[in-house]
């Protein structure tokens, strides 16, 4: 046996562990999950049918396999309410994760260009919120924004308006939440791939007659895709599935996707409906993961 | 079309006449220029001129400031105090896309995103150059440093020599009037660097341009540069050609940095017309001759170069004239090192000093190499003694 041989065994065997890990924890909930959506809404324990039942013997089984129905995928298609909901979570998440990128972008570049000393502590001061809780967070931001809050006490005291103005229960209210909640998880990554870029590509675009914005458009910008990519996914995709900050803070004449399936799942006890939304809502974030995974992998190819 | 020497023009200003240059202005004009980094002076006072079409260049230890000088020189950093005159223009404020200067960085730092081409025309839209000028132009710099065939390639696809050529290529390709080179051989194995020496001399004579490099190897701007300026802690100590530099260094420093040398420390004893007679405790009374430059204090340094020294069983063959005025030191061989071209004997001088003797291994079987712990004299005329005030 080569010494290769031998070295690649327990190679071999580590590498197994994340497909061990994703076949665990995803692939067999995600089975699961199907295969509720694809059953229907029950007065019983558990609240759906058909149930499988090994034990049942094979007969059995073999029935409830054909009682298995794609009509919830056929509800969410046909209610304007689902469709709505998806769309609305799709436009949150787009106009959110473009506000993010637009805040987020400048913060990371200053942050890379602070003398080094000063980094650190840059940091610290953007990881800092996530030591409080964030359900407590977003209550402040309620207190803030309601009716005497705080922004109403300073507007008054200011006479910039002569009413209190209604924050609470707005779109702005939900963007602003959401917006302050993500912002880390948009700048560390930009700001990863900012502080690591060398300088003297910057300052050999400036020699080479570009100017200060040419030089950002040029050369910075490009080269920082990677870290926007990472940035725009890490907002996006879990902005997508929001369900907290929209229910605390956006009004009820709309509803996220994540309210929804929640509605769904908690109030109607419809388990089979909530799961079929929740496959669609999988599949709808798939798409955009597996473009950056293409992504990614063209810039590896070029390396 | 290679053989034509290509005329320099200034690429990023085609409309602008340049000013008129002065008739005793050189190309390149830096006055009393001082850069402070907080309390630190990484260049005090630096005053040099620099004629078109020289290659000149600034050595020195590191952190002895001639990359912050250079850096000015490129615009990335603002000088707190002096001038620096392009064509009669100073230039000191100029931001750096807007200079006629451009420079090669130590790790070349092409855009790794843009392929070689791309990165060789990115200069040259950058001075609104026209599409159909632009082609010709990167394909007259591709072949220039013989680059064909690679145009496509993206920066990580290449060789570090094939990338130092793409960052050469880059810089020269707006041509601009001074070529500021910024240890642009430091990441080039030994054999490499020397090769590529000799293609820089011959590229900078073909295009008669202005190079400025800055760099740590004596070796490498001796073999390049016509003229070399010895930096030390923020300050130009010696301006001069590489021989002069060498042969007539003005300070025990610049002496000790260029090249090996033996030094002894004495006084002046008596001063003839052309000669200096100096005691020295480690070697004697040493006669040498005279230095150009008016010699004011008593204390001096005699220093003489180790291929200088030559080795004998017995001293000179006397020839009858100028016997009285040769210096010898007598001693025991203690240390062989045969390097090839030479070898270089340590000789312990009866007084203690150790006293380095290079000699030129001209024969192949040498008959008369010396071996260890045997009894020479080691011989040099006042001529080779260089004498040189602290």
């Amino acid at each position: 046996m080569s010494a290769r041989q031998i070295f690649a065994r327990p190679a071999r065997y580590a590498a197994i562990a994340p497909y061990v890990w994703m076949v665990l924890f995803f692939l067999v909930p995600f089975g699961f999950v199907l295969k509720i959506s694809l059953s229907e809404t029950a007065i019983a324990q558990p609240p759906y049918t058909p149930v499988f039942d090994v034990a049942a013997g094979a007969a059995a089984l073999r029935e409830a396999f054909a009682a298995l129905s794609i009509d919830n995928f056929r509800l969410l298609v046909s209610d304007n309410l689902y469709v709505l909901s998806y769309l609305r979570s799709l436009v949150v998440a787009l106009v959110s994760t473009s506000i993010l990128l637009l805040i987020g972008y400048p913060i990371a570049y200053g942050m890379a260009r602070l003398p080094k000393r000063w980094q650190p502590v840059a940091m610290m001061l953007v990881i800092v919120p996530f030591w409080t809780s964030f359900l407590i967070r977003i209550y402040a931001w309620i207190n803030i924004l309601q009716h005497d809050g705080l922004l109403n006490q300073i507007l008054l005291k200011l006479h910039l308006v002569s009413q209190p103005v209604v924050w609470l229960s707005t779109d702005s209210a939900m963007y602003l939440g959401i917006v302050y909640s993500y912002l880390p998880f948009m700048i560390l990554p930009l700001y990863a791939t900012l502080a690591k870029m060398e300088p003297a590509l910057e300052e050999a675009a400036a020699d080479l007659g570009a100017a200060p914005n040419e030089v950002f458009w040029l050369v910075t910008f490009p080269l920082s895709l990677p870290g926007v990519g990472a940035g725009v996914l890490l907002c996006f995709i879990p902005i997508v599935g929001e369900f907290v900050i929209p229910d605390l803070l956006a009004g009820s004449d709309s509803l996220m996707i994540g309210q929804t399936l929640w509605l769904e799942f908690f109030m109607n006890k419809d388990w089979p409906v909530a799961s079929a939304t929740a496959i669609v809502l999988l599949v709808l974030l798939i798409a955009p993961l597996l473009a950056y995974d293409r992504l990614q992998r063209r810039q590896l190819e070029t390396r | 079309m290679a053989e034509e020497a290509p005329r320099i023009e200034a690429a990023s200003e085609p409309a602008k006449p340049e000013p008129q240059p002065q008739a005793d202005m050189p190309l390149l004009r830096i006055e009393g220029v001082a850069k402070k980094f907080g309390g630190f002076r990484a260049v005090d006072g630096v005053s040099l001129d620099i004629a078109a079409g020289e290659f000149f260049a600034l050595l020195g230890p590191s952190g002895c400031g001639k990359t912050t000088l250079l850096r000015m020189l490129a615009g990335f950093e603002t000088p707190d105090e002096g001038r620096i005159l392009l064509n009669g223009r100073d230039i000191a404020q100029v931001l750096p896309h807007e200079r006629p200067v451009n420079m090669m960085f130590q790790n070349y730092a092409l855009f790794p995103h843009l392929s070689v081409r791309d990165n060789i025309a990115f200069g040259l839209k950058r001075a609104g150059m026209a599409r159909r000028d632009i082609e010709p132009r990167v394909a007259e710099m591709v072949a220039l440093v013989k680059l064909d065939g690679l145009e496509q390639r993206k920066p990580d696809q290449l060789s570090g020599g094939q990338r130092q050529r793409v960052a050469l290529a880059r810089s020269l390709a707006r041509r601009p009037q001074v070529l500021l080179l910024d240890e642009p051989l430091a990441a080039l194995d030994k054999k490499l660097r020397e090769s590529t020496q000799l293609e820089l001399m011959e590229l900078q004579r073909r295009l008669g341009m202005t190079f400025i490099i800055v760099t740590h190897d004596q070796e490498e701007a001796m073999t390049v540069a016509g003229r070399i300026g010895v930096m030390d802690a923020g300050r130009l100590e010696q301006v001069a050609t590489p021989r002069e530099l060498y042969e007539a260094p003005l300070s025990r420093w610049i002496a000790e940095f260029i090249g090996e040398v033996n030094l002894f420390d004495g006084q002046v004893e008596s001063r003839e017309l052309n000669r200096l007679v100096v005691a020295t405790r480690e070697g004697g009374t040493i006669v040498a001759a005279a230095p150009r430059h008016p010699v004011t204090r008593n204390t001096v340094s005699v220093a003489v170069r180790p291929e200088k020294v030559k080795l004998s069983r017995r001293g000179p063959v006397s020839d009858g004239t100028n016997t009285h005025a040769i210096n010898r030191l007598e001693g025991v061989v203690t240390d062989v090192s045969y390097l090839g071209g030479s070898t270089v004997y340590k000789v312990r001088l009866d007084s203690g000093a150790l006293v380095r003797s290079s000699m030129a291994n001209t024969a192949r079987i040498d008959i008369d190499a010396y071996s260890l712990s045997q009894r020479v004299v080691a011989w040099f005329t006042p001529d080779d003694c260089m004498v040189l005030q602290q």
